[in-house]
């Protein structure tokens, strides 16, 4: 009873006009206190976009973390290296906060311990990987081509085969980065059944 | 008095063991181990060699004997073959050559040991590694002195003409 009274009470102050304070220290208060929160959600979301945050549960850092270290998104001749937000969470606004939502689901696997180990984790390999590829293809690896954009792509630098695939299939838009590129930078699931294997 | 000097003869030939064992470990840890090392004493980091780079050309090299397995003439960095995925037969198995324009393993790999052809490469031939290689565009370790057999053969006809 007295939690309905208390809703009533508070419905009943916010849609009431104040009658102690200004409309400018209520605007101004407002703008401040907003200001203070979407800074501090967006930092909040920038902490759990960083790869210390990601690697900080186990399943992160003893089997992915440890397959990209060898590979050349870890450690190269110039030094520039892809963290795990870089390829995994969309740059765009709207798109990040679609993906960190769905990312909720991955809270409750880990507390729940769906992937704690090894086995677990091999065992949803395929799945985990089919997520991703999924994403990547349908928005023709976006993720990749915030690095690696094919305007300033030199096929004279390149392979003569790499070269033939990246000015045919990839220049027409037939396919995409991950068609071809899968598993490099972690290893690969069973591969049975995809196409091209 | 001789008690004393029994002592002093003790504390003396101790030290002097000591010594010469230490002298003697050290002398053998350094020369022996120091060798395997490239001559770096044990508590020195040797500087690493440059790795050489693989070569990447894409043109098929000859062999060197009938049975040589052909070597792998591009880069292989991270392509997997292990008991869930084999890379390399993404492009040179049989189905995938003509979309890949690379050339078909030899069917002997498709064989199993009775000599019966399987729909897939044969579990014994199955790890790429084992007997093809890359080449690394580097100066050879050791002089190879190997001669080719033709090379041979065509040596051997002047050889007994001079004689």
């Amino acid at each position: 009873m007295t939690m309905k009274r208390l809703l009533i009470l508070t419905w009943q102050t916010l849609t009431k006009p104040s009658g102690y304070y200004s409309l400018g220290f209520l605007v101004m208060g407002g703008f401040i206190a907003g200001i203070i929160f979407w800074g501090g959600f967006n930092t909040a979301l920038e902490v759990t976009n960083t790869e210390e945050f990601c690697i900080s549960c186990h399943e992160m850092e003893n089997n992915v973390y440890q397959e990209l270290k060898t590979t050349i998104h870890f450690t190269n001749r110039s030094g520039v290296r892809a963290t795990c937000p870089d390829c995994h969470v969309p740059h765009k606004w709207t798109d990040k906060i679609a993906r960190k939502m769905q990312a909720s689901k991955e809270v409750w696997a880990m507390l729940f311990g769906t992937i704690d180990t090894r086995e677990k984790f091999l065992a949803h390999r395929r799945q985990l990987a089919q997520n991703e590829w999924t994403r990547l293809k349908a928005n023709d690896s976006l993720e990749c081509r915030n690095c690696h954009n094919f305007d300033y792509m030199d096929f004279t630098e390149q392979s003569e085969r790499a070269a033939n695939q990246h000015s045919g299939a990839l220049a027409s838009g037939e396919k995409t980065c991950i068609d071809c590129h899968k598993g490099i930078a972690h290893q690969l699931p069973d591969m049975k059944g995809v196409e091209g294997w | 008095m001789r008690n004393l000097l029994n002592l002093k003869t003790m504390v003396v030939s101790t030290i002097a063991m000591t010594s010469l064992m230490f002298s003697l470990t050290a002398t053998s840890v350094e020369n022996e181990v120091a060798t395997l090392r490239d001559q770096t004493k044990i508590i020195e980091q040797q500087k690493p060699n440059l790795i050489p780079k693989v070569v990447n050309k894409d043109i098929k090299q000859g062999r060197n004997y009938p049975m040589q397995p052909p070597i792998i003439p591009h880069t292989i960095r991270s392509y997997e073959v292990n008991k869930y995925n084999n890379k390399c037969m993404s492009c040179h198995s049989r189905q995938l050559t003509e979309e890949s324009q690379a050339p078909m393993v030899s069917v002997t790999h498709y064989m199993n040991r009775d000599g019966n052809f399987l729909a897939e490469i044969s579990p014994r031939r199955y790890f790429c590694n084992q007997c093809h290689v890359t080449q690394l565009d580097t100066k050879e370790l050791v002089e190879n002195t190997f001669i080719d057999m033709h090379t041979m053969m065509k040596q051997k006809p002047s050889k007994a003409s001079q004689h």
